[in-house]
């Protein structure tokens, strides 16, 4: 499990809200430092989210995302303790995944 | 001998790194993702050039964002069987934010935050099937967020 993915996953009438918080810097590769040096590109590529091991959405990115993203979506079909989990790729060949329960909203 | 096997727990452990990245850059839309003109943006997602616009597709963002770094839009579809939700912003360095695409109850619906460098439309480009729809939304930029 990373703490770099922040989640929730919420039971609110006949659909699931699922919320994620991404640490990561999401750096375009035209930003420059204070030495005037540019920054390489670091961003997430690819989110994928299952539940209970099924794919319900996936995510290409590029650089215009913001920092730290951030995602809310929704699930119908999906009950208490459904497994819901998210795994990021960025483009440095890093990755990360979490996963949580639904949980009563 | 001894060199041999450590070629190749060289070799495997190389594979091992390369699998899982070859695996995922071929999903990721390169052609699309690094194209610096919308229209570029638009063949590489393979949307034809003129798509009708629809009222049920709702772009919700700012009329004004302070700043460009962090923008949060809201984009809903509600045309029945929309696959995929892709997220445009003409005037940014590359315009083609995301691509989301639903399956297996996922509803065609995102939150998310984005970086604007100037004031631009955001557009909502949908597929439905082979079928393409539009909505659009105009934010003014008062501070450049891409940098």
């Amino acid at each position: 499990m990373a703490d770099d993915i922040k989640m929730r996953a919420q039971l609110k009438g006949d659909m699931v809200e699922v919320k994620v918080l991404i640490g990561h810097p999401m750096e375009t590769g035209r930003r420059k430092n204070e030495a005037g040096e540019v920054i390489s590109a670091h961003f997430v590529q690819l989110v994928t989210v299952t539940l209970n091991g099924k794919s319900v959405l996936e995510a290409q990115w590029g650089t215009g995302i913001s920092k730290n993203p951030y995602l809310t979506f929704h699930l119908v079909g999906a009950k208490v303790g459904d497994i819901v989990a998210v795994t990021w790729h960025d483009n440095l060949g890093q990755s990360s995944s979490q996963q949580i329960a639904v949980t009563q909203g | 001998m001894q060199r041999r096997s450590f070629i190749q727990l060289i070799s495997l452990f190389a594979a091992s790194l390369l699998l899982p990245i070859q695996a995922f850059a071929a999903v990721w839309n390169k052609a699309a993702f690094e194209a610096t003109k919308a229209e570029n943006t638009i063949q590489g997602l393979g949307v034809p050039a003129q798509i009708p616009s629809s009222k049920d597709i709702e772009v919700i963002a700012p009329d004004r964002a302070e700043n460009g770094a962090v923008v949060q839009i809201e984009i809903t579809s509600r045309i029945p069987n929309t696959e995929s939700i892709a997220i445009v912003v003409e005037h940014n360095p590359t315009p083609l934010i995301a691509t989301f695409n639903f399956t297996n109850g996922a509803l065609p619906y995102v939150v998310t935050r984005i970086k604007m460098a100037e004031t631009s439309d955001v557009q909502a480009i949908i597929k439905v099937g082979s079928q393409y729809f539009t909505a659009k939304k105009r934010v003014e930029v008062l501070e450049n967020g891409c940098g």
